[in-house]
């Protein structure tokens, strides 16, 4: 038995290691592994745009002045782009850290289970982001 | 020499960091702001006074100030673990890796302090 092995004829073994950044646009993620890079997009940008929060919050906080100097400055288009990515950052992660809290908790682990939470994360987030979208931008 | 027993089946899988403090503070400061989140959106949707002095009047009460600088800590918390995670992820280089999670760790307690001292200014 041990002489059948070594005589085998060597196979050549698949070698696997992770994609290389160029590799990146043409690999197409599960739902969930779209979902988790996506988490963790989200949480980046919230945390680069940290001193942005903090500023508004002083600003709308210090005095009715600057409470209406806060004003004038969300209502330039561009800081209303930076605020409704900070709303798509917060919506989606707090979407899908729900969704971890929840598989934690061993809850929906199996493949088919996590491609639909991970869909409903997408819905979730996305929709609640277009309705706040609308409203930022005046539509309604 | 003293003998290693911290190995095979006997290995301390906690108590030492081994992920789990992290892991765990990461969910419960998440906990902590869903709550906080909930707390916004019903003083949110029950409010009328939206002018400077109601947002002011809420913050200017003493319970609010507090969960809202509980949450923010907590915020700290939860970003320094997860931004913690992105540079060892990607950052191979040790030195450099090292200076970021250092300059991390110094904005996010700036950010702390000037957090509360937005808070107490109302």
């Amino acid at each position: 038995m041990s002489e059948a092995v070594r005589e085998a004829p060597k196979k050549e073994r698949p070698e696997f290691r992770n994609i290389h950044v160029t590799e990146l646009s043409n690999y197409r993620l599960p739902l969930a592994g779209l979902v988790s890079i996506l988490h963790r997009i989200s949480g980046l940008t919230m945390f680069l745009l940290l001193p942005f929060v903090l500023y508004l919050l002083e600003q709308s906080l210090r005095s009715e002045i600057s409470f209406a100097y806060y004003q004038g400055i969300v209502s330039y288009p561009l800081v209303k782009l930076i605020i409704l990515a900070l709303v798509w950052g917060y919506l989606h992660h707090f979407c899908a850290g729900c969704r971890h809290l929840i598989m934690d908790m061993h809850i929906g682990l199996a493949k088919e289970q996590a491609r639909h939470s991970a869909a409903s994360v997408l819905a979730v987030s996305l929709s609640l982001t277009a309705i706040i979208a609308l409203k930022l931008f005046g539509v309604f | 020499m003293a003998t290693n027993d911290n190995i095979g089946p006997k290995r301390l899988v906690v108590g030492a960091h081994y992920g789990l403090r992290d892991w765990l503070a990461q969910r419960v400061t998440a906990l902590v702001m869903v709550a906080y989140t909930v707390i916004l959106l019903v003083s949110f949707l029950t409010g009328q006074n939206f002018t400077y002095e109601g947002w002011a009047g809420l913050f200017a009460q003493q319970w609010f100030k507090l969960i809202s600088a509980v949450t923010l800590f907590g915020l700290f918390f939860h970003a320094w673990v997860g931004v913690r995670d992105i540079w060892m992820d990607y950052v191979k280089s040790v030195g450099l890796r090292l200076t970021l999670q250092v300059a991390t760790i110094v904005w996010l307690i700036a950010c702390a302090a000037w957090s509360v001292q937005i808070l107490w200014s109302v």
